[in-house]
């Protein structure tokens, strides 16, 4: 009974800021700033519709959806090659490549982003889908390397040579029978990264200007000229979680093994 | 088709693995590769099939080179101590798997994979996945894979060590009978003695990566060559007690002596290792020439429906194997009768100088 109340209190905590976030994104600007409510007086869709119309607002959720999920094939189709010679051969400096790997992610994105501006620039890339992607890939395919590598040692190499003594070919092999073995495994990874991608702030907006900016940086634009709406942000971040509960959906049985990057 | 290793040696980050491996196994054979955990058996048979490769020598098939050819260009199969199977593709598709990628027109697979899961009993679960089958169905399908493609070679690592005894028993026989009738060359690598025995066929003993003796399973079990491969051929471990050989007699210390007899007549006067099996001592005399011993107690060990009881005297100590459960108390004092007649006699080296005169087995 203790151990339920103080559960109960700390999802209390966990929830309210979502529950205020979702209670602003039904009221209107007025009431937001009038008194507290708990629920909105006034119910109104308004703010949803504003930003399901207005192509301002929704392409900013579609380039963020498509940059994410560049970058989630590239870093995919990457790692899991990666992840399987880092799993199953020993060759000079594996464990310091692979421990490399990991160091990336300790690096800040704000230390890249001027690089990567500049790079961009220069190539000609800036402002594409395909430059927020590429620069994503500099920690998700690390991530993907662990995470996969993980899932991929799970699977005893016994089952590779029995494979090669069957008669499969590498890539048969690879594709038929390996990759449906580790399916949770890819989905997991998929799902952290589709995770760091999509709120990734930095290196989305500075790669962006006009033609493919994240929802983010337009949230954090609408912060303007005539003050701040509440309502409509507030709608805004409320469809920027969905997709995340959506996606978490899908692998909640296994996410606990990502977390450990697939070690057991 | 016969498959012969050429001195053949692997060393993996500076340790031998194998040392040095002379062998030829003939077609229609049936091979036990005998020897303790790490003894190299799983080594030696990786490097029959082609998964690693020598550092050192030569792997012939039928008298050709095989040393470098990929696993995947030999006609090989291997059954794994773990029950390896795919397990995302039913038993049928795990059976047909090999004759899938050979090829084979459907009606030929079709009736191979059939063929094959009766004659392993598992015709009634072609439909399921491995991993929704006991652990004993699980390694019938992955030997099933292993005998429906017609592999030169095929090998067993240590296939029943994970199935229960009842079930290893009546798998062991299977086995033996399913390759009477092939004519490829069957290897079957386990630690056990006694399966060994079970097994027949030619059974090869290694011990530290070296190949100690290789022949008929029998002659291997009655004349070892030295006292290592007695040792490893012998579950208690065989027991070994120095000894003087005089004009007539063989001292083991001051108190134990006995005349030569018949047997031993023709050791030459000098230091011996004399060993005995477990359970050749008994409780009771079994021939007049039994030497009594009295003993003390250290240690009723029991296995199964069997007893292996350790005793000491104050020079020696030995395993003595009964059959029946037996109670005994630590320090308990005891007779033991010593076959005289049945005594191996190693020189101080190791090598075999004698071995009991086989009487037919009544």
């Amino acid at each position: 009974m203790k151990s339920r109340i103080g559960l109960t209190i700390y999802l209390v905590l966990l929830i309210l800021p979502i529950y205020w976030l979702v209670n602003m994104s039904f009221k209107t600007n007025q009431e937001i700033l009038g008194a507290l409510s708990f629920f909105p007086n006034n119910f109104t869709l308004d703010n949803y519709q504003r930003i399901l119309t207005d192509p301002s607002w929704y392409s900013g959720y579609i380039n963020s959806m498509t940059y994410v999920a560049m970058n989630m094939t590239i870093s995919l189709l990457v790692a899991l090659p990666a992840a399987y010679a880092f799993s199953r051969y020993k060759f000079v400096g594996d464990k310091h490549l692979f421990f490399w790997l990991l160091t990336n992610k300790m690096a800040p994105p704000a230390v890249f982003a001027l690089p990567f501006f500049q790079l961009y620039s220069s190539i000609g890339l800036f402002d594409t889908h395909i430059a927020v992607a590429l620069a994503h890939c500099l920690f998700n395919v690390a991530l993907a390397v662990w995470i996969l590598e993980g899932f991929m040692s799970g699977v005893p190499i016994e089952i590779d040579e029995t494979a090669y003594i069957d008669g499969y070919k590498f890539w048969n092999f690879f594709l038929k029978i390996y990759i449906p073995l580790i399916r949770s495994g890819i989905g997991v990874t998929a799902f952290f990264l589709f995770m760091f991608s999509w709120i990734e702030l930095l290196l989305a907006r500075t790669l962006t200007a006009t033609e493919s900016q994240p929802i983010q940086a337009i949230m954090t634009r609408t912060a303007g000229a005539s003050g701040i709406d509440w309502g409509l942000l507030s709608a805004a971040g409320v469809l920027t979680i969905l997709p995340g509960i959506f996606v978490i959906y899908f692998v909640r049985n296994h996410v606990a093994k990502g977390f450990a990057l697939g070690r057991t | 088709m016969s498959l012969t290793l050429q001195n053949v040696s692997r060393v993996v980050d500076g340790e031998t693995w194998i040392s040095d491996v002379d062998l030829t196994l003939e077609p229609g054979s049936f091979n036990v590769l005998l020897g303790r955990t790490l003894s190299g058996k799983t080594t030696l048979m990786r490097l029959m099939a082609g998964l690693d490769r020598p550092t050192k020598g030569k792997v012939l098939m039928n008298g050709v080179d095989v040393t470098g050819v990929s696993v995947r260009e030999r006609n090989i199969s291997m059954v794994y101590q773990q029950f390896i199977n795919y397990p995302n593709l039913t038993v049928y598709e795990n059976i047909a798997s090999p004759l899938r990628l050979a090829k084979l027109d459907k009606d030929t697979l079709d009736r191979r994979v059939r063929e094959t899961a009766e004659m392993l009993g598992i015709e009634s679960m072609l439909d399921r996945l491995p991993l929704e089958l006991s652990g004993g169905q699980q390694q019938r399908t992955a030997m099933a894979r292993a005998l429906v493609k017609d592999a030169q070679v095929v090998l067993f690592d240590e296939p029943l060590v994970n199935l229960d005894y009842k079930l290893r028993e009546g798998l062991r026989d299977e086995l033996r009978n399913l390759f009477k009738a092939r004519n490829c060359i069957a290897v079957y690598a386990t630690t056990e003695p006694n399966e060994a025995l079970a097994l027949g066929g030619n059974t090869a003993v290694l011990h530290e990566g070296r190949l100690l003796q290789m022949g008929p399973t029998a002659q291997v079990y009655h004349k070892p060559r030295d006292i290592i491969t007695a040792e490893m051929f012998s579950e208690p471990p065989i027991n070994v007690v120095p000894g003087e050989v005089t004009e007539n007699e063989v001292t083991f210390d001051q108190d134990v002596h006995f005349q030569l007899n018949n047997d031993l007549k023709m050791l030459q006067p000098g230091h011996y290792q004399f060993g005995v099996r477990a359970s050749h001592i008994g409780l009771v005399p079994h021939s007049d020439d039994d030497l009594e011993l009295p003993v003390k107690v250290d240690l009723a060990e029991l296995s199964g429906s069997e007893t292996f009881l350790h005793v000491r005297n104050p020079h020696f100590e030995l395993v003595l194997h009964l059959s029946g459960v037996h109670e005994y108390e630590v320090d308990q004092e005891i007779k033991i009768y010593f076959p005289t007649h049945k005594l191996y006699a190693f020189d101080t080296q190791g090598s075999l100088v004698h071995s009991p005169a086989r009487l037919v087995e009544a």
